[in-house]
């Protein structure tokens, strides 16, 4: 078996509402911070030989690519739930 | 003519539409699952709003997957007029079957009240015979609902006359403050380059009694009746 993890994000430019309310909630609670990104994390483990096409699984449906960009880090077996 | 509207789980409109069209305006309507794969007998379809799947991933997207989805894509494809109202227009814009995506409101909150839009195109079965520039009172209710494509694309819907609502004012002005969510050139639904898929944010199966304070949303669908007779 083989774990990925993806890690999707919107691009520079896109309107990030999640971020700035999380950057808006920090700020109430006396935080400074310059700037929040929120993005997601998807990871997925595969049974042996079937671990590819991980790219195209987030150009087809993970993310959207108008708006997100991802990468993709294979990461230990037992590291994935 | 037979209507299918298109229960996902977690739609919530599901309900409305079939009752508009089925008990206020009187025609034929088929309860289509989300499991369906077969459309046949159905001439004109909708994919309703509410939350389908939670709205997990991103809204839309796992909607966008079901098996019925490749039916929606044949019926699309012979030219039927397919309509995704709010949670419908976002798995429309999942599916590939129309341009652009849905973003975050830019007022970071959930919007729920009247909205006007102005009709920019009649090409497309759902504004045949609207004159462009007629101005329709109908509710929002949405959290991402701010539409959003790459300002090239947005460019190339305009030229080619599918922006087919755009937010205004009651006077038919676009202004920001009758902008209710951020969305780009104040677009409130676009169609496909056949023209026959339009996906819009406004409801306008919530604008269809006089009792609920609008029947503007009914011009929507009956325009439909005239766009299939006049194509028959």
């Amino acid at each position: 078996m083989r774990a990925f993890r993806v890690t999707i994000m919107l691009k520079p430019g896109v309107l990030d509402a999640p971020g700035q309310a999380v950057e808006r909630g920090l700020d109430a609670l006396g935080y400074r911070v310059e700037q929040v990104r929120v993005g997601k994390v998807i990871e997925m483990i595969f049974p042996d030989g079937e671990h590819a096409g991980v790219d195209e699984m987030c150009a087809r449906f993970l993310a959207n690519p108008l708006i997100e960009s991802w990468t993709i880090e294979e990461i230990p077996v037992g590291a994935a739930p | 003519m037979t209507w299918g509207v298109v229960f996902f789980p977690g739609s919530n409109c599901d309900r409305d539409c079939v009752h508009v069209l089925r008990s206020v305006m009187g025609y034929q309507v088929v309860e289509v699952w989300h499991e369906d794969r077969s459309l046949d007998g159905i001439d004109a379809l909708v994919l309703p709003g509410g939350f389908s799947y939670g709205d997990y991933l991103r809204s839309g997207a796992i909607a966008a997957t079901a098996p019925v989805m490749r039916a929606v894509r044949d019926l699309a494809a012979r030219g039927a007029p397919v309509l995704g109202i709010c949670n419908g227009f976002q798995i429309l814009t999942e599916a590939g079957l129309l341009p652009g995506t849905l973003l975050h409101n830019a007022s970071l909150r959930f919007r729920c009240r009247s909205a006007w839009v102005r009709v920019e195109s009649d090409r497309t079965p759902f504004t045949a015979g609207l004159r462009p520039g007629t101005v329709l009172r109908m509710p929002v209710a949405h959290g991402e609902g701010a539409y959003f494509a790459p300002p090239a694309e947005v460019a190339a819907l305009e030229d080619a006359g599918r922006v087919v609502f755009r937010y205004c004012d009651p006077q038919g002005r676009v202004t920001p403050e009758a902008n209710p969510n951020g969305s780009v050139a104040g677009i409130a639904g676009v169609a496909s380059d056949a023209g026959n898929v339009v996906g819009l944010m406004p409801h306008p199966e919530r604008a269809s009694e006089a009792l609920l304070g609008s029947t503007d949303g009914r011009r929507l669908f009956e325009a439909v009746i005239g766009a299939l007779v006049g194509a028959g």
